[in-house]
Parts: structure tokens; C-alpha cells; sequence
């Protein structure tokens, strides 16, 4: 905290995590990396290098099948199963096929974090009307998913995944079903709330989105190993928040 | 404790819940109350007339004496006997009558020998043996047997059905479980895909149950009294034109706990329903990561 910039920590630890599913082959193997606290990464990689896999052991919809998983600083691998949904909703998502309630309204579904949460409905009320108008759907309220687009769908996943100020937030090709002009949007969305701490992890296939993305780092997934030649993922520079962007 | 059973709109548009009330159940939980009133009211009232029989029967006893000549001494006998509280000689026309489901029109010749009945009932503190003893010094060959002994084979019987009674309501309670449990999968597997995002999300198992307990809970109250209302009409109509029964069973009716007992049984059925569909949802969810 002294004038030099605040010093980022690891907010998530993977130390030779492995994962198969049933009794196939490892879909993920010898994963060694650290993300720091605040940071913005791009999960990369051919289609089946095993990017979901690692997105679904980030925000706990798998467990590894070896190796030790540190979230928050709290060892989660083993945690049991009680305990996981208080790491949950530190994690906003956004998955690749939206994921939205469709029987739920635009509003409905943005505010479920925070219902999840335990938010009255006197405090659910503002944030979600200010977070539908921050992706634009402030006049789309009360549709239904299907009588939105694509887009607005991808920005009513967005818009949930972030009302919580989630501490990770992790998104799967989360610009893959929108317009060029609307990806940087999105961009912007994930960058401002970077800048507010939120560490953010995307999946993509756009390397565009790479390089507008200052600061941001890269982690590159082949055939279930991370590529990191240099080891900077396994033992990241200290490098000051301030300067990042 | 009971916080769940009032959802706000929003929990409510989870389940995109709509009417409140919809599907099967609540109509077989309705069938199962139905048909668990009336086997309980069944059960108590088969309880009821063997108690009232056996009260009956608890004191009252019958000499046989086959020289009917020893009538009168053995009714003096008897009517002097300490603890003994009265005595009657069956008339012989009633005997006879007795006679006539077995023997037809036999069982009026006179030829037939008829034998002399004298039924006594005797208080609790009496001595059954000094009232023998009586009874034997004024005609020998006299026997006396205890109304209870002869009326035991029957009162087993109706005790034996009693418990087929209750075990009949178990089993409904059980199968009304069943259809619970097969309910509450049903119903997981509909919103699978909502609960997959709400456990997402970090709800806990007890906040997506409550969704699923809710539910069940307003099906169950709703089918287990429209079962149980309906229960009751037919049993009014039933006692109504059955008064043939009534005089039966000695006019037996259900007593105020038993109504009190059968008012009870829906709101049980309910409990018991609620608390299996909270058992089932949670044994589902924890099969999830």
C-alpha cells in the first residue's frame, strides 16, 4: 500500500492439478500456475486443449481428480462440499451458451446473484436497473431471453455475472456470439471492472481482443497443459497493480 | 422454521410457479387422504364397537342348567350371592328363537330339549368361586361360563381388523411417500437446468429445496384436506343410512378424539409429504457437485 502500488497475491493456485473425466484419459494434466489477485488473463488454446475443463475447475463445477486447486487463498480441492457455494459467489460467470433462466425476465435474471445472496428486494431493485442500463438493456427489462438477441442475451449474462462484484470473474468465449463492436464493448465492461479488482479470466479464440486488452496476460492451453515456457504463469513477477494499465 | 412456506414473487418465478397448484399430485395425495380417512375411520369405529363389547361382556355370565326344574333355586341362589348384581332366566321362547337360525322350524317341537340359560352379571370384586359353589349346591350339574371366554374368538377378530386398519393407513401414508418422492424427481428433472445455475451461482441446497418443499407442501395441504373433506362427506352420508350398523355395534360412534385423530390425518399426510420431498431434493442435490 505505499506509494510504489499495491503488490498483487494469488487469488487462484494450481499445483500439478490433473482432471479426467469417469475413467478416460486426463483432459488436463501437470496445470502449474498462479493468477494474481487483480489480474486480467486470456485463456487460449486450440478447440479441445481443454479451456472449459480449466474454466469449470476455476469457478467449482469440477473438482480435480489430483493435484491442489488454492482459491482465495483456501485450499478448495477437498473443501467439502458445504463450504463451496460461499467460494461460488465470490466467482461471476459467464458461460459460452448464456445460461439464462428463460422463463426469468432480463431483470430476473440479473438479479439472481443477488437474491442467491440473500439481497432484499429494496436492494436488488437499483443495482440491477444500473447494471441492465450499464449494457445497454435498460429499456429490455422485463423481456424474456428469447425475444432478445444474441447479443442482448450475451450482455444479460455479462450483466449477472458481475452484479455481485464478483472477485474472479471467469467467461467462456464470451464475445463469441456478438458483432466486432460489440465485443469491445464487453471488452470495456471486463476492463472497468478489472480496474475495480476484479480479477478476470477469458477464454477466446479472438486474438483482436488480446491485443486491445493492455496488461493483460496470456495462458496458453495445449492438449491439457499450459504452456509456459518461461514459468512466469508458475511464479509470476511481482508486478505493482498501478502499473498495469 | 417455517419462513419457506412464504416465498416472495421472485422465489415464486424460479419454478416459474404460476398457479400455485398444478400436475398429479396434488390429486393422488387427495386419493391417498381419501382413502386413509375412511380406513382410519373404519379402524376406530371396529376399536370402538370391540371395546364396547368386551365392557359388555366383561361381567356377564350364563349358568346351564339342564334339569329346568332347578330354575327357581338356582336363581335364589344366584340373587343371594354376594357381588352379584342381578340374575334373569332366558325365556325359553327367545332360546328357542335362538335355536331357529340353526335348527329351522325343529327348533319349535316340543320334543326338543331346550336347555334352561340364566344369564348374571356379577361386580368386579365378586367371587366367582363362592358364586359357583352356590350355584353348583342348588343344581350339580350346573355350569357356568363367562360371556368374555365365548365372545373372545370375535373380539380378536375385530382387534385383528383394527390392525389391518392401521397397517392399510401406514401403507397409504407410504405410498402417498412414494408418489412424493417420484414427484419431487419429477420436478428436480424438469428444473435441472435452473438449479444447475442457481448452484452456480452459490445457492446452497437448503435454498433450492425450500423451492422444491414449498411446492410440494401447498400440493400436499391442497389434495391431503380435499381428500380428507371428501373423506368426511362420504362418511356422514354413510352413517346416515346406516343405522342398521348402529344398533349392531350397540350404537358405537367415533368419539371426539377419534374426529380429532382423522382431523389430524391430513395435516400428517402433509407434514409427511413436505418432509419427504425435502429428504428427496436433498438426497438429489448432493449427488451434484
Amino acid at each position: 500500500m505505499s506509494g510504489k502500488g499495491r503488490r498483487l497475491s494469488a487469488i487462484v493456485e494450481f499445483d500439478t492439478v490433473g482432471l479426467r473425466y469417469g475413467t478416460g484419459a486426463e483432459v488436463l494434466r501437470d496445470l502449474n500456475f498462479r493468477l494474481q489477485k487483480g489480474g486480467f488473463y486470456f485463456l487460449t488454446g486450440p478447440s479441445g486443449a481443454g479451456k472449459t475443463s480449466l474454466l469449470k475447475l476455476l469457478y467449482l463445477a469440477q473438482r480435480p481428480t489430483r493435484g491442489r486447486v488454492q482459491l482465495f487463498g483456501e485450499e478448495i480441492s477437498d473443501a467439502p462440499r458445504a463450504a463451496l457455494p460461499q467460494f461460488r459467489r465470490r466467482i461471476g460467470i459467464v458461460y459460452q451458451d448464456f445460461r439464462l433462466i428463460r422463463h426469468l425476465s432480463a431483470f430476473d435474471n440479473v438479479a439472481l446473484p443477488l437474491r442467491i445472496a440473500g439481497a432484499s428486494e429494496v436492494e436488488v431493485e437499483s443495482p440491477v436497473r444500473e447494471m441492465l442500463a450499464w449494457v445497454g438493456l435498460a429499456d429490455r427489462s422485463s423481456a424474456r431471453p428469447a425475444t432478445l438477441s444474441g447479443g442482448e442475451q450475451q450482455r444479460v449474462a455479462i450483466a449477472r455475472a458481475v452484479i455481485n462484484r464478483p472477485q474472479l470473474l471467469v467467461a467462456d468465449e464470451p464475445t463469441g456470439n456478438v458483432d466486432s463492436e460489440m465485443a469491445q464493448r464487453l471488452l470495456h465492461l471486463f476492463t472497468a471492472l478489472n480496474r475495480l479488482g476484479t480479477t478476470v479470466v477469458v477464454a477466446t479464440h479472438d486474438i483482436g481482443l488480446i491485443k486491445d486488452t493492455a496488461g493483460a496476460r496470456m495462458i496458453r492451453l495445449e492438449n491439457g497443459s499450459v504452456v509456459d515456457p518461461t514459468g512466469a504463469l508458475r511464479n509470476p513477477p511481482n508486478i505493482p497493480i498501478d502499473e498495469r494499465h | 422454521m417455517l419462513d419457506w412456506l412464504l416465498a416472495s414473487p421472485a422465489q415464486r418465478r424460479l419454478l416459474a410457479d404460476r398457479s400455485g397448484i398444478s400436475g398429479p399430485t396434488p390429486w393422488l395425495i387427495a386419493i391417498m387422504s381419501f382413502s386413509m380417512v375412511i380406513v382410519a375411520a373404519a379402524g376406530l369405529a371396529l376399536s370402538n364397537t370391540a371395546s364396547a363389547i368386551a365392557k359388555a361382556a366383561e361381567h356377564r355370565y350364563s349358568v346351564q342348567v339342564s334339569d329346568g326344574g332347578r330354575l327357581p333355586s338356582v336363581l335364589t341362589a344366584l340373587r343371594s350371592a354376594p357381588g352379584v348384581t342381578g340374575a334373569e332366566a332366558v325365556p325359553e321362547a327367545e332360546m328357542r328363537s335362538t335355536l331357529r337360525r340353526w335348527l329351522g322350524t325343529e327348533a319349535e317341537n316340543p320334543d326338543l330339549p331346550v336347555p334352561t340359560l340364566v344369564n348374571f352379571d356379577a361386580g368386579a370384586a365378586a367371587d366367582l368361586v363362592a358364586i359357583g359353589k352356590r350355584v353348583r349346591a342348588a343344581a350339580p350339574d350346573a355350569s357356568i361360563v363367562a360371556h368374555r371366554d365365548n365372545l373372545k374368538p370375535m373380539l380378536r377378530s375385530l382387534r385383528s381388523l383394527q390392525w389391518l386398519a392401521l397397517g392399510l393407513v401406514l401403507l397409504l401414508a407410504g405410498a402417498a411417500g412414494a408418489a412424493v418422492v417420484l414427484a419431487a424427481r419429477g420436478a428436480l428433472d424438469t428444473h435441472r437446468f435452473t438449479i444447475d445455475v442457481m448452484h452456480g451461482m452459490g445457492a446452497t441446497d437448503v435454498q433450492v429445496t425450500h423451492l422444491f418443499q414449498r411446492k410440494i407442501a401447498i400440493d400436499a395441504l391442497v389434495g391431503s384436506v380435499t381428500g380428507a373433506a371428501a373423506a368426511g362427506v362420504a362418511l356422514l352420508l354413510f352413517t346416515a343410512s346406516a343405522a342398521v350398523l348402529g344398533e349392531l355395534t350397540g350404537g358405537v360412534r367415533l368419539t371426539l378424539s377419534d374426529v380429532l385423530l382423522l382431523l389430524f390425518l391430513p395435516l400428517g399426510l402433509t407434514a409427511l409429504a413436505t418432509w419427504v420431498a425435502r429428504s428427496a431434493v436433498l438426497a438429489a442435490l448432493r449427488q451434484a457437485l
